[in-house]
């Protein structure tokens, strides 16, 4: 592959210029601005630039700074781990899901365990949707369930069994003490040991939520921070028929 | 003042319905009590403290009467009786209590009269520590002076309660007059108190009395170094809204998130156990001169802020003649509001000084709480900071009582250090440019702005119509609030709730409705 070797880009190609803001737990002062300084250059950075400094309580202060990083990266050499799918649009995906799985396809989704959050589970469920982009709810060719937030897993799957649902879409907090980690594997254990394992479409949603981090634990597909209905709808149609065409 | 002429008729029939709606569900709260006023009973009597297990000592008492069948008549009564026969104060009482050292079954044998005479000055003991509580926050607004409204509130929410502090000393030096000490995430369904001081939470700090202590404190040397009085806020709504409450009181806390509402839709709390609660929980805050804020932002949240806007207006109104009740005064009121218009809309601005100016309007005495936009908060933190210079125009321009600070991490995590600054400088810069652009414009009488009002105000008044019709509580279970359904007999904490007994007593009750 042919390098390709970049710098950020402030006034012209690879000058490398970097806007930063931060705290230093100091006095503001001529002192103060010279350790920002110092400071940032040890970041790799030269032509440092404190522009701005302000006292925002005693003992800390606040920078604004300027400056030239001297790193390079060769982008030809990056991989993206988010997850590749081919967007489509609702019109889109209510038309594939009628003529290529000739029926609709059935979802349930809630935020599992002590996750108590249902902003993320709501943006990607109801009706109304997130970011200008409607929900799953609003989707003719798709049924679904939220069941909201704190549900247990068993529920969750004792619903999804119920319902007989295609997917499982589950919401969760990442939490500094890894309850989200915890929760997670529960209800792949749960599943695994009613013999669900292959069951369903399994994707997690969160803003700290990775790709790599669901498909390694053993989930289809996890979804970050920002997804749009329509993206998580357009990864359900996608497995669904890959599912089909190995049948 | 720019003004949108609404007639005085309609307000007071939208007054009418609501107080309508409040009295409906009151009728059947009094006959009810839980295992959460209860323990307030005992926290108000001057039990605290955990047993060997770290289980709260009012938690454990009232399990220990409930397990007897003792609970039916209230804790009050038989508490009394356990400290004629312990001779000691109520928390030597309680350990004795909790260890056994007192038969429960032996609270029978007590002289009637003593009994009663010991709950009499229980009873007036705990509220003389509410008014004792009321008039230092008094003194300090006296000795202080109380800034000008809209009031500077921002969060603070570390976790721990030390480095809250540290945040809560800078947000106080960039101009903050409120500062509000975040829970830890879910600690609304905890069916108890948390005890101590605590330094780990998740996405903020458990609401311990201790806590409230350690904050309050710090608050009070910054008032003293500032020369201006510094509120603090903590939060109410969930299993342990009068708890909490006695609490608050106790570590003279100003504010207290405060909405049965808010635990029903978004908590998934029963109904019946959140609406007794916060009677009593109110009450509380009623003597100790505690503000509460109510959540109608959260609305927002989950339904469109324009199709929806109506359903605010009407929980602000449902909300103020459940306070009343509570015997609040309208200085205490802080009723809730948010700045949450899609972006993309046309003329959203317009829309947001509409629905604004109409809460500010409709309760001219209370101090009407107004939350920044968070739903189209981007992660582009550039942007997200010019939506909150617009939210910080708005609030100043229609005049709000309390003004919760935007911040351009909204999206994003939970604010560093100069989060708050950015926020704070921000707000200080637009209402001091624009401090009496409300008074210098006029709203247009037949211009987009009145008509919307007006339109808000019509529909507030057929839905309101409308839950009187169905009642509160079927309102809620057929999801006219948020587009979220409650069960009456689902959620959180139904079991806590019990059908007073014939000779149920609760004789702080008594002197806080007297």
């Amino acid at each position: 592959m042919k390098e390709n070797v970049i710098k950020p880009y402030g006034y012209a190609m690879n000058d490398g210029v970097m806007q930063l803001s931060f705290t230093l737990p100091v006095e503001n002062g001529s002192k103060a601005k010279k350790a920002a300084e110092l400071y940032v250059s040890r970041l790799n950075m030269d032509k440092v630039s404190v522009v701005h400094s302000s006292k925002i309580s005693d003992d800390f202060t606040f920078f604004v700074v300027y400056a030239r990083a001297l790193p390079t990266i060769d982008y030809a050499t990056v991989v993206s781990d988010e997850i590749q799918i081919e967007e489509m649009g609702f019109y889109e995906i209510n038309e594939l899901i009628k003529k290529k799985l000739n029926r609709p396809l059935t979802v349930v989704g809630a935020a599992i365990g002590s996750d108590a959050h249902t902003v993320g589970i709501d943006a990607i469920m109801n009706m109304k949707g997130y970011n200008q982009d409607y929900g799953l709810e609003r989707y003719p060719q798709i049924n679904t369930c939220n069941m909201g937030a704190q549900v247990p897993p068993s529920s969750l799957i004792q619903k999804a069994v119920e319902i007989q649902a295609d997917a499982i879409l589950i919401s969760q907090t990442v939490t500094q003490r890894d309850t989200h980690i915890r929760n997670l594997k529960e209800l792949l254990e749960n599943l695994n040991s009613a013999g669900l394992g292959e069951r369903f479409i399994l994707i997690v949603g969160g803003p700290g939520i990775t790709n790599d981090f669901a498909v390694g634990l053993g989930f289809h597909a996890g979804f970050g921070r920002g997804t749009r209905p329509s993206q998580v709808a357009s990864f359900l149609v996608m497995k669904m028929l890959e599912k089909g065409e190995k049948k | 003042m720019a003004h949108i002429p609404i007639q005085q008729e309609q307000i007071d029939r939208v007054k009418g319905l609501a107080r309508d709606i409040a009295f409906q569900v009151h009728g059947f709260l009094s006959d009810y009590s839980s295992v959460s006023i209860e323990r307030t009973v005992l926290r108000l009597y001057g039990v605290d403290g955990i047993d060997k297990d770290g289980m709260p000592l009012p938690n454990r008492i009232v399990d220990m009467f409930g397990r007897t069948n003792l609970l039916e008549n209230g804790v009050s009564r038989n508490f009394a009786a356990a400290m004629v026969l312990s001779e000691a104060d109520p928390l030597t009482t309680a350990e004795r209590i909790e260890k056994g050292d007192i038969p429960l079954h032996d609270v029978h044998t007590c002289v009637v009269e003593d009994v009663q005479k010991k709950e009499r000055e229980l009873a007036q003991k705990a509220v003389k520590a509410l008014d004792e509580s009321h008039r230092r926050k008094e003194k300090k607004a006296e000795t202080y002076g109380l800034p000008d409204q809209p009031w500077k509130y921002i969060i603070v929410a570390t976790g721990n309660v030390y480095e809250d502090v540290t945040h809560a000393r800078s947000a106080v030096h960039s101009g903050a007059d409120i500062i509000a000490q975040i829970r830890s995430t879910a600690q609304s369904l905890l069916d108890y108190i948390p005890y101590g001081p605590t330094t780990e939470g998740f996405g903020g700090t458990f609401a311990t009395q201790a806590n409230f202590k350690i904050m309050r404190q710090a608050l009070d040397e910054e008032s003293e170094k500032h020369g201006r009085f510094i509120r603090l806020v903590n939060y109410s709504s969930g299993l342990c809204m009068a708890e909490i409450a006695a609490c608050a009181a106790f570590e003279e806390l100003d504010i207290l998130l405060n909405d049965s509402m808010y635990g029903i839709l978004f908590r998934d709390i029963n109904m019946k156990r959140t609406f007794v609660d916060q009677h009593f929980s109110r009450l509380i805050c009623a003597r100790a001169g505690i503000i509460i804020n109510t959540g109608e932002d959260n609305y927002l949240t989950t339904s469109d802020a324009i199709e929806n806007a109506h359903t605010v207006t009407a929980s602000q109104l449902i909300n103020e003649a459940m306070a009343k009740r509570a015997l609040l005064s309208d200085n205490l009121l802080g009723l809730g509001h948010a700045f949450e218009i899609d972006p993309h809309v046309e003329n959203a601005f317009l829309y947001e000084i509409a629905h604004a100016q109409l809460a500010r309007q409709l309760f001219p005495h209370s101090p009407v709480k107004y939350m920044p936009p968070t739903r189209y908060k981007s992660t582009d933190i550039f942007y997200s900071h010019s939506l909150d210079t617009l939210f910080n125009l708005a609030s100043i321009a229609t005049n709000q009582g309390i003004h919760l600070a935007g911040i351009l991490t909204e999206a994003i995590q939970n604010p560093y250090l100069h989060d708050r600054y950015l926020a704070l400088s921000n707000i200080n810069f637009v209402f001091h440019v624009a401090k009496d652009l409300g008074e210098e414009v006029q709203f247009k009488r037949d211009g987009f702005i009145c008509k919307r009002a007006q339109k808000v105000l019509d529909e507030a008044e057929d839905f309101l119509k409308d839950v009187k019709e169905t009642g509160l509580m079927e309102a809620i279970t057929t999801g006219k609030f948020a587009d979220i359904s409650r069960p009456v007999q689902g959620g959180k904490g139904l079991e806590g709730v019990f059908k007073k007994g014939p000779d149920y007593s609760n004789p702080i009750m008594d002197l806080l409705e007297k």
